[in-house]
Formats: structure tokens, sequence, C-alpha cells
């Protein structure tokens, strides 16, 4: 039984972007694993605990020097077999979904296909319901709960304003993690140290047949506006706060 | 000329803003507008849609839509698209939509954008752009080598135009069969009534200055003052004070409201990306070089324990 893991590297959440030439500058950059993406990970190494006989395999595509970390720390978490797709770091999201459906297709059946909800890089969103289209498989996202029977797993979507949706899907499926869904693992030393041994596959998405033209291409990348200076309030809290009310209201006219 | 494609998002009949956003952004490119309306109130919808210029509506008031399903959004969206024959299709960014048009992108081997913040349409031309690493840069999304282009913009981004007269073209459109993989067996609606965090026009977030779980409470009662949405920092999400439902930040949501108030909330580079395009911001917080004060418009150095109850008073008596 093939359960699978998507993941991606993405810049770890506390670097500071810097721009350099037409996109951003990768220079001092620590790539890590996508952080919804360590759900998925978690979530395969439960489901392998209640289902011995499942062997658990990551992917993860984009350039082989970005993507060994993420796969290495996945390894170390306890999954059975790596896969990395070498490409290059323009792919789109419909290629990207492309190149991981041909290499699940090369590898064996899917059972199932966990994924984060969302890159944090590009914040599209995208890779797991498309990925799912190319597997002919149902898809959920945002999933924060999970129960398995042989052939489904009911699940709960996260939706707008606090509210759930509470999903029966058949499997196969691609299942796309968010927070609360579990409580990721820390490698540990030893599982570190074993991770470093073991084989990563390595394929390409020439050899994948994948069209590596993209079809979404960002361009004339900006930083946020700076903003003005602060303007802070002095004096006693009592006066503060009404001097505060009375900004949000006269000058900014927020209220 | 040029024609595009909106799927409208209503509630009971009445046009989402989002909606009349991008129906206004088409209709001031001149371009030819088809959109689809679904579930109860479609009809209404429709005719709302027709006053911001749409020309054809397709529309199903059918009872199976009045619950969000992927298969059958996905096929009922491509089903539509394929008979208006429009390369550019645009909606607001949503639970729905982002779930589904990914899906819909794929079937059409089709060039997909999400969460975008402009959007420029020229003819059969479109380009957008879009914030990356939660809004720490951004860049324009180009599309190339694709015959359909789908665009998802984040609400509250355009301007809408005035409504004028227009009786549009509407088409009942059959509701697709779908080999039911997936099945929404319940929706638990949340006990909230305030606005999603995304759409909120006003944000208060609390973080570790507010020093326990209970004390989210006087955040409550600012927000049930100004009509906000109450935030949270991540590190009181994973001390589990509140649901990640709450976190603003690069991993939980990005805010883009006129007014955010920060009270005990440093700014953690991840959190100030989530929250950095707020029109206004407010930081209180005990430590003057906590960094959320470099992104405030207005800053109190102080304890948000006191300051909240206090600030919320005089909230109460500006509002009277």
């Amino acid at each position: 039984m093939n359960v699978y893991v998507c993941i991606k590297q993405v810049p770890d959440t506390e670097s500071k972007i810097k721009l350099s030439g037409n996109g951003i500058d990768t220079s001092g950059i620590k790539w890590v694993m996508n952080p919804y993406d360590e759900f998925a990970v978690e979530e395969a190494l439960l489901f392998k605990k209640d289902n011995p006989s499942a062997v658990v395999t990551v992917l993860c595509v984009g350039p082989k020097s970005r993507t060994v970390d993420s796969l290495r720390t996945a390894l170390a978490m306890g999954v059975d077999n790596a896969i990395s797709v070498d490409a290059p770091e323009n792919l789109d999201s419909l290629q990207t979904a492309h190149a991981l459906s041909e290499a699940i297709k090369k590898t064996g059946d899917a059972h199932i296909v966990f994924t984060g909800k969302v890159a944090i890089d590009d914040n599209q969103s995208a890779v797991s319901q498309q990925l799912a289209n190319f597997l002919e498989i149902p898809h959920a996202t945002v999933i924060s709960k999970t129960a398995y029977t042989a052939d489904s797993i009911a699940v709960d979507r996260e939706v707008e304003g606090g509210s759930k949706e509470i999903l029966n899907v058949k499997l196969p499926a691609v299942i796309a993690a968010t927070k609360g869904l579990n409580n990721p693992r820390y490698a540990s030393l030893p599982g570190i140290m074993k991770a470093k041994k073991k084989p990563i596959t390595e394929l390409t998405t020439t050899e994948l047949g994948i069209n590596t033209d993209p079809y979404v291409e960002f361009t004339d990348f900006q930083l946020p506006p700076e903003r003005p200076s602060v303007k802070m309030i002095e004096g006693e809290v009592d006066t503060q706060v009404a001097e505060l009310a009375k900004l949000l209201r006269e000058e900014a006219k927020v209220l | 000329m040029s024609q595009t494609f909106i799927f409208l998002e209503h509630s009971n009949g009445k046009l989402k803003s989002g909606s009349k956003e991008l129906l206004s952004c088409a209709n001031n490119a001149n371009s030819e507008i088809h959109a689809l309306a679904l579930g109860s109130g479609a009809r209404n919808a429709a005719e709302e849609a027709g006053t911001f210029g749409a020309k054809v509506i397709f529309v199903n008031e059918g009872s199976e839509y009045s619950k969000y399903n992927s298969e059958l959004f996905v096929e009922t969206l491509a089903s539509a698209i394929e008979q208006s024959g429009s390369k550019i299709i645009l909606a607001s960014s949503s639970s729905a939509t982002r779930d589904a048009f990914p899906r819909v992108a794929a079937k059409f081997n089709a060039g997909f954008a999400s969460d975008c913040t402009e959007l420029n349409l020229n003819g059969d031309t479109v380009t957008a752009r879009k914030p990356l690493y939660s809004g720490k840069c951004s860049a324009q999304v180009n599309f190339k080598n694709c015959d359909i282009k789908i665009v998802l913009m984040r609400p509250n981004q355009i301007p809408i135009n005035d409504p004028s007269s227009g009786t549009p073209e509407v088409k009942d459109l059959q509701t697709p069969s779908i080999e039911a993989k997936v099945t929404t067996t319940e929706v638990k609606a949340s006990d909230s009534t305030r606005p999603d965090l995304t759409e909120a026009g006003i944000v208060v977030s609390g973080g570790r200055g507010l020093q326990n779980a209970d004390n989210f409470q006087l955040l409550s009662e600012m927000a049930d003052t100004i009509g906000a949405t109450v935030g949270a920092s991540r590190a009181v999400v994973d001390a589990g004070w509140v649901p990640h439902s709450m976190q603003v930040g690069q991993t939980g949501k990005t805010v883009a409201p006129t007014l955010y108030i920060a009270a005990g909330i440093s700014g953690a580079i991840q959190h100030l990306a989530g929250m950095s395009s707020s029109r206004v911001v407010v930081a209180i917080n005990k430590d003057p070089e906590a960094p959320i004060f470099k992104k405030a418009t207005y800053g109190i150095v102080g304890d948000a324990l006191e300051i909240l109850p206090k600030l919320t008073e005089e909230f109460k008596k500006l509002l009277a």
C-alpha cells in the first residue's frame, strides 16, 4: 500500500526577502520544508503506525540543491523512501503537479497522497488539486481532522470564519493538511544520522516528459512600500487611550 | 471584442463585493462579460450582475449547490466555461474558489494565479500582481504558452462601479453528472458572527503580552464595540490559547484591514508578513524596541492588559 507525501522547499519563515535582478536574492536563504507539509509528513507516519503494510514515500520537485535538505528532514522524521525530481526553479503549479503525478505513476498506485494546503512562498494552493486531477482521484483541502476506513476518509475541512465542512472522501485521494491536523514530530538524532545514509531516488522533469515552459511567469518584483515612521503616544494611560481614540477618528478616519 | 468569464459569489441573491469588483474591472476594460451564479438566489444575483455590465449569465438554482462540493463545483465551472468559450476566467478568492479553480485550470491545461491584488485586462491580455512570501515582496503575474488564463483576486482590491441599467441574457445551466467520490455530510457553522479575518475591515490581534487565554476576552469586548474580528499571533496559537483559524501571519491568514490593532504582539517577521498591508496599524507593547512599532502608524508603550479595557471604554464613548 503506497502512501505518498509531496513536499516543497521554501525559504525559512524567518528569512528576510531581498530582491536581486528579476527575482529574489537567494544567497542567504535557508531552504526548509514548507511548514504545512510537516503536517502531511506526520499524518503519513501516523497512518503507517496503524497500517504497518503502508510504505511512505516523500517526493519533492525543484532544483536538487534546494530539495535535498527537506527530503532528508522527512527521512529523519521516519518516512521510508524519498524521491527528488530535479526541475528548474521557475516551474509553475501545473507543471509541478504534472511532475509529481508522473513520478507517482512510475513508482506505484497511490492509496493516499498527503500534501500541505499551501506553500508559503507563492501562496498558490494549487498543486494538491491539480495533482489529484492528473491522478484522476478526488481531493480535499485545508484538512484539520481525519478518520480512516479501508476505502474512505472522513475529514474536517476548515472554511471561512472558523466554520467546518465534514466530508467523506473515497480513496485513493489527495488530502491537503492544515495546522491542527496533528503535532509534527521532531527528527531524533539517531533518525537524522540514519537519514543521511538513506538513498534518495533521483528523477528529472526531462525523463518524466514534463513540459517545463511555464504558463505563469513572475516579473517586476517589488518590495512593499516603506511605512512612514510611527507616531508614539506618550503620557499617562488615560491620556494615551483618549489621544489614540481621537487620532483614529479624526486623523486616520478609520473609526 | 475580448470576453471575460466571472464566477459570481452571492449570499441569498445579493452579490458579494468581491464579485462586483471583478465585474467593474472587466466592464471598465470593455470586455464582454459572461458569468455563472449557482444556488438559491442565483437568478437575483444574475440580475444584479447585469447592472454591473454582465451580458450572458449561466444560472442553476439547484439545492445541490447549497453546500460546497469540489467535484460538483469543478464540473459545473468547467461546463459553464466551455459553453461560454471565454479565455479569461476570474473569481474572487474564497474557500470554495481556492479549492475548485486550480483543478479547473488543470482540466483546461490553463494558466492559474491565485491571491492576486491587482488586475489588468487589456483585450485578450491579462496581467496581475501577486504578493509573494506572504507579502514580503510582490511580482507581476504574466501568462505565457496557454490559451486559458484563470485569476483569483483577493477581495477589497478594486473600486466598485455604480450600478446602471442592464438586462443580461440568463441561460439555464444543467447540473453535470459526477462520480460522487466526495460527499459533504455536514457543515458546522462557527458560532462567531464576526466577519472572516481575511475580509474584516478592522482586526484586533493579541499575542503573548496578553499572558493567558482568558485575557483574549478583552479583545472580544473591543471587537464587539468596534465591529472587528479577533486575530492572534503564532506564539499564542502554538500555546493552544486560541484556534489556528485566528492566526495572522505567514503560516496563518494574510489580512489587509483598514485598521489593525496589535496588542502584546512583538512582531516576529512572519507575523509582520501577514499584516503589513493593513492601512492603519496600532501597536501596544511593553517593549519600546519591539519590531511591531516599525510597522505601526500609532504606538503606545505599555501593558496591553491595562490599556485594552480603557481603550474599549474610549471607543464606546466615541461611538455612542
